[in-house]
């Protein structure tokens, strides 16, 4: 525990249930529901954004003192905007498909408020290491959301999990198939992973009655 | 004339940023809580796309693509920037949004007053990134046709806030499940929002079963990919005879 006091593990824990970027905070939506039709695009969506929050949370910490407060949205921006551009050049050298399936939300981590948002509530008044652990933490929370909303979707719309058959061959009627199960294509689509988002919520919160809000 | 219609009602209706791509979902559930705020934040969406998405496709074209140096001489025909895209559009969309809000101040106080505080807010709004990398993504050929697309999906944005504003101040009378109450039951609706507007899917096909409609879809646009890429080359070909001139 000498590494992390008690303080630092809260930072990097909390982010996970009780205080989650997407459930709780209502950051970083767009790109969560976007491109959680597949798992696999789902975690690589997560570990860009992992990358992404901090090293861009160490760096602002470091010029925190040395930026005008009048000018920060578009230093941070730029920070952002340079830090995904690598994340973006990776993924086109090493996973050519995955990043046309990803397409423009790459891009758009750039303005995905998670980022911007622990910039300005965090980074820019604490110390470039738990600035560190605070991004750490939070895009961990927006990862475990994304991947459970990737692992349904995948799961009850097309069968498979990383694209490896789980439910048996819907053509061959084995598995589950052969008792009369039918893949719901309709998880496939945009609309329901606002939904399957909504019903996280609702676990989440019936679970902790302390997190709901006011009408 | 066609493809204008077409395009402007394709970005409003079937490509809605909100309930197709989920673009601008964090300003969209943070500021519907009322009708006019949500109205004042809307109205900034489509002012602020009209003006960024025709000038980074001008950025995009004249710079960034494959061969868009080509027009500084032929030594330059090689050089493909479009890494540098997101740097670009997003340094394009802060530096306008800030002039916006500069102008706007001096010539008309009673709009700032309604707009100000939204302004700032939208350099960071993905659906305004998000408009222009799809303007990138989705090849648009011209200048005219790039305005026409930034000011149909503003519009779309629009619209949508505009829907589910309305919708919140109404439920707050009713009986909703604790739980769910406030984000919850807003994420719900909009995705019942979403798939009430998926049928406007066959809006340009006019009706059909859906793998017609797809077919259509995909048959279109092969069609207009076409003429799209001729159209550039020629351009590409009068800029460089211009040059040689």
């Amino acid at each position: 525990m000498a590494l992390l006091s008690k303080k630092d593990t809260s930072l990097l824990l909390d982010p996970l249930a009780d205080n989650n970027p997407i459930t709780i905070q209502v950051l970083g939506i767009c790109s969560a529901l976007a491109i959680t039709a597949e798992l696999k695009a789902s975690i690589v969506m997560a570990i860009s954004v992992l990358f992404v929050m901090g090293l861009g949370n160490v760096v602002i910490a470091l010029m925190r003192d040395l930026i005008p407060s009048k000018i920060r949205i578009i230093v941070q921006l730029i920070v952002v905007a340079s830090l995904v551009i690598i994340v973006d050049q990776v993924l086109k050298a090493f996973a050519y498909e995955l990043s046309k399936t990803l397409s423009v939300f790459v891009g758009l981590i750039i303005t995905n408020c998670i980022i911007m948002g622990r910039f300005e509530a965090f980074a820019l008044g604490n110390g470039p290491y738990r600035s560190f652990l605070d991004g750490i933490g939070n895009a961990a929370g927006y990862g475990l959301i994304l991947i459970i909303v990737g692992f349904f979707r995948e799961l009850l719309g097309s069968g498979t999990l990383l694209g490896i058959p789980v439910l048996g061959d819907p053509i061959a009627k084995t598995g589950l198939y052969s008792i009369g199960y039918e893949n719901n294509g309709f998880m496939l689509l945009s609309p329901m992973a606002l939904i399957v988002v909504g019903i996280i919520i609702w676990v989440q919160r019936s679970r902790n009655r302390a997190l709901i809000e006011e009408n | 004339m066609l493809e204008h219609i077409e395009l402007f009602f394709k970005s409003i209706f079937i490509d809605n940023m909100v309930f197709a791509t989920f673009l601008g979902m964090c300003s969209y559930l943070a500021v519907s809580k009322k009708v006019t705020t949500a109205v004042g934040l809307g109205a900034a969406v489509i002012f602020v796309l009209a003006v960024t998405v025709p000038l980074n496709w001008l950025l995009d074209q004249y710079l960034l693509q494959d061969g868009a140096l080509a027009w500084l001489g032929p030594e330059y025909a090689d050089y493909n920037l479009s890494f540098l895209s997101f740097i670009l559009f997003i340094a394009t969309i802060a530096t306008m949004v800030q002039l916006v809000e500069i102008v706007v101040e001096k010539f008309s106080p009673a709009l700032y007053n309604s707009l100000g505080i939204f302004l700032p807010l939208i350099a960071v709004n993905c659906a305004i990134l998000g408009g222009s990398l799809f303007m990138q993504s989705r090849e648009i050929p011209t200048l005219g046709l790039a305005f026409n697309y930034g000011l149909a999906s503003g519009i779309g944005w629009f619209l949508a806030i505009l829907a589910i504003a309305a919708i919140r101040e109404k439920i707050r009378y009713s009986n909703v499940p604790p739980p769910l109450r406030g984000l919850g039951i807003t994420f719900i609706i909009t995705g019942l929002m979403a798939i009430g507007f998926m049928s406007f899917g066959g809006m340009l096909t006019g009706g059909g079963s859906e793998d017609n409609v797809t077919d259509a879809a995909v048959a279109k646009e092969e069609e207009k990919k076409e003429p799209a890429e001729e159209e550039l080359e020629e351009n590409a070909v009068s800029f460089n005879q211009a040059i040689n001139k």
